[in-house]
């Protein structure tokens, strides 16, 4: 080892190479992170392959990460490889970590293409310019209503978003409980109410709820307000146009807790799960869920199932809306190929793709309607005709409006009201001031 | 200090003649330390400083600052708005989950300072006994140490559920054990002062070998009953231990936070200043303005704590 002729050279051997290896570069991106107080951690979720332009493969982010749902990804895209010749790069983030690092991961270096969700989380992004425009990928895609391509339509007019998956929310029941005790599917909330009341009588539970996670509660008041004040009033609500002391909302909170007797007690410390199973072995007559309802039921079980959408409740408004949240596509703001990550968004929306998802998941509806159905089960046909017929369609209230304002002050706010529904006034106006304030930031 | 080989050489060699340099004595006594010395000293002061400034200062400094704005995480720096005090009046104001936050963190504290951490330590005079497997004891006690809070919040689950649990089975009741607000802090306390425990146990066990047994001799020798020798000689020998076990509760309750997480992402009566911060600025909400104020809050609460540590121990250094 040859003396150093420079105090640097010198003071660049003491550093040893453990050390070394920290340059400035990391350190401050260390720093960076922490100022945020963590919102950078996990910015790093993004694909970190190095493919330049020209390149034959597209990544794709994705939150689907329960093993069912992700082996379906798995086939779609071997699908779209070999019809394509394009690799595609599935990068799987569990699903809730997903939605929650969604802000740093769009502006970190996000996949090609990413999962999401219609509504108003998709048009947010889009408006803020963190995704792709996909008008000129809708020119090409076929086998679509109307609706599906209104829910994919931005702020601005543009589509941003392509459509693979949904399922409607409804009152799920076990055919076999109900034909050994006569029920009848009630038409009005009246009828409800006379059904919950025989319910109990028979020693079951007639409405099985469970809010301990904090959404499922969201359906309820969705459906109530869809069918008290209509589709329009949702979406003003949502948007924060329409006060929550008014008495249009009220009287949702008050229709509420005329049923709150019939639902199980205690929801607060359940999960829907364990709901779910209080309905599967038959201790409670029907549950207002999503379609996933049924992955607690064993596939033997799965023919016993049935359902039938939440009653009328104003003979004006009817029954006819409900919430169907739809999954999807959508792109990267600069993807590193752009032409890639547009035939990946067309192939996932064209009929092959459908198919595919329709041949191997039982418990998702596919968006397109070009889609050979055939292989649906009885409750997958029901589900599509149910949506089919529904006059609006509601993303659900967290897709619905600003995920701070759904996150922390409704979901505090509807435990508040499951376990004190007396107090309307005062939580409204709570949940008043606190939209007003979230609303003008 | 002065026994130090670098400042004895200090004043052990004489300032020689205005030989070598012409800038003053002060260079030439820097150059009497070896310059790997003068590197290793740069180096030892140099690294931890940056490491505490940007790991520490920065994003505490960045935290206040951030909580005067209403930024949601999205965009340039240059596009924050500032809403001056507004975050702060709003949590005050308007924030309905902000005081029993501010209660159950205060609750925490109180249970953890008065029922677990004296618990803690009476288990570990009695296990100090050698009494018959007590190492079985230990290692029993000391197991929800080792687990992670998010598992335990797990284990406690299968313990706690309403419809599923091991509790309501065997007692043959109907609690809502995590659900009902008025009885779920108390569960999660017994399930976080259950880990607690442990771990002052061990600490205290620890400080418990390490007293000289001739004192307790003595103090036999001297007619004193068992009580009475460790509240007059073994606890006031113990104060260096006794301030670790104090400032580890201390901490432990203002960052309790796994537990509540895990159960219900602290809503529904078990909210903590921690978990409130945490659901508004890390998940989707990204409403960091508003979280950094909750942040700086709880800045300002663990300051008072440290500053009554430093000064309590500063004051020890002094005498």
């Amino acid at each position: 080892m040859s003396r150093p002729r420079t105090e640097a050279e010198y003071l660049a051997r003491l550093v040893p190479p453990s050390v070394s290896g920290i340059g400035r570069r990391s350190l401050l991106a260390g720093a960076g992170a922490g100022a945020l107080l963590g919102t950078g951690l996990l910015a790093g979720c993004g694909s970190d392959s190095e493919s330049g332009s020209g390149s034959k493969t597209v990544s794709i982010g994705s939150n689907q990460s329960d093993p069912k749902p992700k082996d379906v990804i798995a086939k779609v895209m071997a699908g779209f490889q070999t019809a394509s010749g394009i690799e595609p790069k599935v990068n799987t983030v569990d699903h809730n970590t997903f939605q929650e690092n969604i802000n740093n991961y769009l502006q970190g270096k996000p996949d090609d293409v990413f999962m999401w969700f219609a509504g108003y989380r998709m048009r947010f992004f889009a408006a803020k310019g963190l995704a792709g425009d996909l008008s000129d990928v809708w020119g090409k895609l076929s086998g679509y209503s109307d609706a599906f391509k209104k829910a994919s339509t931005g702020d601005d007019g543009k589509q941003y978003f392509v459509p693979a998956s949904y399922y409607p929310w409804a009152v799920f029941y076990r055919k076999s409980v109900w034909q050994q005790r006569g029920y009848q599917v009630p038409k009005t909330l009246d009828e409800l109410n006379t059904l919950g009341a025989q319910m109990k009588k028979d020693g079951l539970t007639p409405i099985a709820f469970a809010d301990k996670d904090g959404w499922p509660a969201m359906g309820t008041f969705d459906i109530l307000n869809l069918r008290i004040n209509g589709y329009q009033f949702h979406v003003d609500l949502m948007a924060g146009k329409e006060a929550w002391t008014s008495d249009k909302v009220k009287k949702v909170f008050d229709t509420w807790s005329g049923l709150l007797p019939l639902h199980q007690a205690d929801s607060l410390g359940r999960t829907w799960q364990e709901a779910a199973q209080s309905l599967q072995q038959k201790k409670s007559g029907m549950y207002l869920l999503g379609l996933f309802v049924a992955q607690q039921f064993s596939n033997e079980e799965q023919d016993d199932l049935d359902f039938f959408t939440f009653p009328e409740v104003d003979s004006t408004i009817g029954a006819k809306a409900l919430d169907a949240p739809i999954d999807g596509y959508m792109m990267a703001r600069k993807p590193k190929s752009e032409a890639n990550a547009k035939k990946l968004l067309e192939y996932v929306g064209s009929k092959a793709a459908a198919d595919i998802t329709v041949k191997n998941d039982p418990s998702t509806l596919v968006a397109n309607g070009g889609a050979d159905t055939g292989g649906y089960t009885a409750l997958q046909k029901k589900a599509a005709d149910l949506v089919g017929s529904a006059t609006e369609i509601a993303q659900f209230l967290d897709r619905d409006t600003r995920p701070d304002f759904a996150s922390t002050v409704i979901i505090p706010a509807l435990q508040q009201f499951i376990k004190n529904p007396r107090d309307i006034d005062g939580l409204l106006n709570s949940i008043e001031n606190q939209k007003k304030s979230i609303f003008t930031s | 200090m002065s026994d130090l080989p670098l400042i004895q050489a200090d004043h052990a060699v004489p300032s020689p003649a205005a030989t070598t340099t012409s800038t003053g004595g002060r260079g030439r006594r820097l150059r009497l330390l070896s310059r790997t010395d003068r590197v290793v000293i740069t180096l030892m002061v140099l690294v931890p400083l940056l490491l505490v400034v940007a790991l520490v200062w920065l994003p505490a400094l960045a935290t206040v600052a951030l909580s005067g704005t209403d930024w949601d995480g999205i965009g340039p720096l240059s596009e924050i708005e500032w809403v001056g005090g507004r975050n702060y009046s709003d949590v005050v104001n308007i924030y309905p989950p902000f005081v029993p936050a501010v209660q159950n963190n205060l609750l925490w504290l109180a249970a953890l300072f008065v029922v677990a951490t004296p618990f803690g330590m009476f288990l570990a005079v009695l296990l100090d006994k050698e009494i018959r497997g007590s190492r079985f004891y230990q290692t029993a006690l000391y197991l929800p140490v080792v687990l992670s809070l998010a598992l335990i919040g797990f284990v406690w689950q299968l313990i706690y559920s309403r419809d599923q649990g091991l509790l309501n089975a065997v007692l043959g009741t109907q609690t809502d054990w995590y659900g009902d607000s008025s009885v779920n802090i108390w569960a999660v306390m017994f399930a976080a002062g259950w880990r607690h425990v442990g771990y002052i146990m061990l600490l205290y066990l620890a400080g418990l070998k390490g007293v000289d047994p001739s004192l307790r001799e003595a103090a036999a020798v001297d007619g004193a009953s068992e009580s009475r020798t460790f509240f007059r000689v073994v606890f006031p020998v113990m104060r260096p231990i006794n301030i670790i076990v104090l400032v580890v509760t201390v901490i432990e309750s203002l960052r309790a936070f796994d537990l509540v997480w895990v159960i219900n992402k602290g809503r529904n009566g078990l909210e903590l200043i921690s978990a409130l911060v945490t659901s508004n600025v890390v998940g989707e909400a990204s409403r960091i303005g508003f979280g950094s104020a909750l942040a700086t809050i709880m800045l300002v609460v663990s300051l008072v704590f440290i500053t009554i540590y430093l000064t309590t121990v500063m004051r020890e250094d002094r005498r």
